[in-house]
């Protein structure tokens, strides 16, 4: 019934409200103008040309405090971390900022392709960061904050000096010194709309790539170019579980069945879900510390339990370096109190 | 003849101490029921056959009653929400070890390897997740409409369900789906080097249908954006051209029933032919505009690094690729002799018109048979004829579609594309049989 009286405050809404009516001769009833305070709530992207861009400002130095409080756990305190994700920063020179092509992506001199050697487009940053960015609290940021953090990045692969004051302004002249502004190309067959002869991307959908359909004697020898390593042959399971019993075929047995392990943790398998084991390994450091190494340090001391789950629960930063945890709000208290207990007596890898 | 214990075919040796003394003295006897489970637990491998034909007086699954056959069944409704059988738990969505570090932005395969015809069944649509999946309730979710329209608009979804619906059946693709054979070799079985794709039959609104209503801007308005209500509000643009079109769909529907959640339930966008990251799923938002966004999935990820240093920016279309499913990288062939080599093709500018399927490495090529339905944008399932004589083999499939386009060899890619794409990898596929009937995964000019 509640569900009910929703649609029909839904329909009151609709016929209530001054907007201008849809053009549904044939589709009568469906749908409603949307009020200006929604389109504001949720249009919230932000274009190269920078429509869409809200005001405000921040400066590298604000931005370190923030991305030391939130983002330093899983990008590292100089976004250079390929511990969780791919760096952020790094590989651009400023002969790049004067060129507007990352020297790197041609000559391999970087050993990753970080987001700053790629992104053409400053607006991508800021848009990105404000509609995902924390990565466990997306949308949490205010506008300043995302201007600053920007800023922090933008300041650490030494396209702005830290004072330099980023704002709906600035921003602009930013763009001119993006190392990769020039790196990107649009002459390609693999867009699904019109040309750029004709407003829209690419070459209207010629393939690069010109096979022909040969039948018979098509070449004198055949060349393998590559073959599954050795260190690969059992780096994913026991293939013959990931086989049907029957049919014409079987998998190949590359380890042990699973009926010879022990079984699955229960425990393990929550610290998994819930996103612990991305930052610490069972017996060694990850990011944060192992679960073995924090058993060692507290297993004897009292009120270890109750300090762990608080620590857990609202974040921590010191014990085990300057890299914070941030607070594990996804988690409930039942949860939180299991997970320490298993800690402390020793939890073990699988 | 092939009925007959003297069938073509070798015998496979078995697994060392495959059998104690004792139970050797049990298959003399004739009892053999441990058999099964024995040979599952020594070695999946391909004995079993000629076990089946080691006693004279018959096959003792014949001859013997089986449990099955001699009992009552479960009732009706005991699995409310029905489940494959136990012995098809092997074939689940599985992660590529090492491939990311947080399951929240990573990606589970779908098992090619042990499925049939064109349809990927819902519980093993393959799943790429940019900061987790969400199960929306329905009754709070919105999809909003703006930008270049007469009217910024709202509908529910008990709206879009009142709406006149299409159901098709398409692909989709990952756009990084082989992304990891670039340079080489990488990975053993088809589902982790083919398996972020599926096929499905959607149900939806046209999205025209939809702008129209709002009063869409199409001479001003060429682009959309997609956008999803769940933490990352993941945003792609797509092509006006598309949506005039009438292909791209609102949908809820997959395979009978709503989404599933981690297929973006209640609401994803339906791309046909494009890469899956454009199949905005969890879809909250398309906005119409005049130029493209050059989102973080089209300005840092989902961009293809060329040799000369240039990243295509906006490739979207997946191009003509098949694969061989079976046999395929980490199975074994049971035994010398005849086989049905199937596999799947597709095409994101239309449809299939031949695969061709050579076992020796690409000197020579044989048609295969496509089965039906043949579809604009879907899977095609490929079939053909085999006999194993028992002598190393390179399987290979080659599709081509009706554009006239052939999919190229991994030679002819590298000589445009280099080895550094990480996206939109169509090359042919190899799979490389040896004598003892193990079949793996090899690259081949």
């Amino acid at each position: 019934m509640s569900r009910f009286s929703k649609t029909l405050i839904a329909l009151a809404l609709a016929v209530g409200t001054a907007a201008p009516v849809l053009a549904f001769d044939r589709y009568q009833g469906i749908g409603r103008a949307a009020t200006a305070a929604e389109v504001q709530a949720w249009d919230i992207d932000v274009r190269p040309d920078f429509a869409g861009l809200p005001k405000g400002s921040g400066d590298a130095i604000r931005g370190m405090d923030i991305w030391e409080a939130q983002c330093a756990s899983c990008h590292g305190y100089f976004a250079e971390s390929n511990e969780v994700f791919t760096p952020l920063v790094g590989g651009t020179t400023p002969a790049d900022i004067d060129s507007g092509r990352v020297a790197a992506l041609i000559n391999d001199s970087f050993p990753q392709r970080t987001t700053m050697m790629k992104v053409p487009t400053v607006s991508t940053l800021w848009d990105y960061i404000n509609r995902a960015m924390p990565w466990t609290a997306p949308k949490s940021l205010s506008a300043d904050e995302v201007y600053s953090l920007v800023a922090f990045l933008l300041n650490l692969a030494e396209v702005i000096p830290d004072d330099f004051e980023l704002n709906q302004d600035s921003i602009r002249e930013v763009q001119q010194r993006m190392p990769n502004r020039n790196g990107m190309t649009t002459d390609h067959g693999m867009w699904p709309g019109a040309p750029a002869s004709k407003g829209g991307i690419g070459n209207g959908g010629r393939p690069d790539v010109r096979a022909t359909a040969c039948m018979k004697d098509c070449k004198r020898e055949v060349v393998l170019a590559s073959a599954l390593p050795e260190h690969a042959q059992d780096a994913h399971g026991n293939l013959a579980e990931q086989n049907r019993p029957v049919g014409g075929v079987r998998g190949v047995q590359t380890g042990p069945s699973t009926a010879e392990q022990a079984p699955a943790d229960p425990l393990l398998a929550l610290a998994t879900e819930k996103g612990c084991m991305a930052c610490h390994g069972v017996a060694s450091k990850i990011i944060g510390p192992g679960y073995n190494e924090i058993a060692a340090r507290y297993r004897d001391q009292a009120g270890a339990q109750a300090l762990l789950v608080g620590k857990v629960k609202g974040g921590g930063q010191g014990t085990w370096g300057a890299i914070p945890m941030p607070p594990q709000s996804h988690l409930a208290d039942e949860e939180i109190d299991q997970l320490v207990r298993w800690i402390l007596s020793g939890a073990k890898a699988q | 003849m092939a009925l007959t214990d003297a069938r073509l075919g070798r015998v496979r040796p078995a697994p060392e101490n495959f059998l104690s003394d004792e139970q050797i003295q049990s298959v003399k006897e004739g009892r053999r029921d441990f058999l099964r489970k024995a040979f599952i637990a020594a070695s999946a491998a391909a004995a079993a056959p000629a076990v089946a034909h080691a006693q004279s007086a018959g096959d003792p699954a014949i001859l013997e009653l089986q449990p099955w056959s001699t009992m009552l069944g479960k009732p009706v409704a005991a699995n409310p929400y029905g489940m494959p059988s136990m012995y098809e738990r092997n074939l689940v969505r599985r992660e590529s070890p090492g491939l990311t570090r947080v399951g929240g932005s990573s990606v589970a395969f779908t098992p090619l390897q042990g499925l049939f015809g064109i349809i990927t069944p819902s519980g093993l649509h393959f799943e790429r997740h940019h900061q987790g999946w969400v199960d929306i309730d329905p009754n709070k979710h919105r999809l909003m409409i703006n930008g270049l329209v007469k009217t910024d608009a709202v509908f529910t979804m008990d709206d879009i369900m009142r709406l006149p619906s299409v159901s098709r059946i398409h692909f989709i693709e990952c756009g990084a789906n082989t992304g990891m054979e670039w340079g080489n070799v990488a990975v053993p079985t088809v589902q982790y080097s083919h398996g972020m794709i599926s096929c499905s039959e959607f149900t939806g609104v046209p999205l025209k249908a939809i702008l129209d209503m709002c009063g869409a801007d199409y001479r001003k308005g060429r682009f959309i954006l997609a956008e999803g209500a769940d933490g990352s509000s993941m945003t792609r643009t797509i092509p006006m051209e598309m949506v005039e079109s009438g292909e791209v769909l609102v949908a809820y529907g997959m395979n009978g029933e709503m989404l599933r959640p981690e297929n973006g339930y209640p609401l994803r966008l339906v791309v046909p032919g494009v890469q899956g990251v454009s199949w905005v799923k969890w879809l909250r938002r398309i906005e119409v505009g005049d130029m493209p966004w050059a989102t973080k999935d089209e300005a840092v990820h989902y961009i293809d690094l060329m040799p000369d240093g240039l990243h295509r920016q906006y490739s979207s279309i997946q191009e003509c690729k098949s694969v061989i499913t079976t046999p395929s990288g980490g199975q074994t062939l049971l035994d010398k002799g005849f086989y049905n080599v199937s596999g799947l093709a597709w095409s994101g500018r239309g449809k299939i018109t031949r695969v061709d399927v050579s076992t020796d490495g690409g000197i020579n090529w044989r048609t295969a048979r496509l089965e039906t339905p043949v579809l604009s944008k879907a899977l095609t399932r490929f079939n053909i004829d085999w006999v194993w004589d028992g002598k190393p083999a390179i399987l290979q499939s080659r599709a081509m579609d009706d554009t006239g386009y052939v999919q190229p060899s991994y030679g002819q890619l590298r000589a445009v594309r280099g080895t550094k794409s990480i996206y939109h990898n169509n090359a042919i596929q190899s799979w490389k049989v040896v004598e003892s009937g193990e079949v793996s995964n090899v690259q081949v000019l």
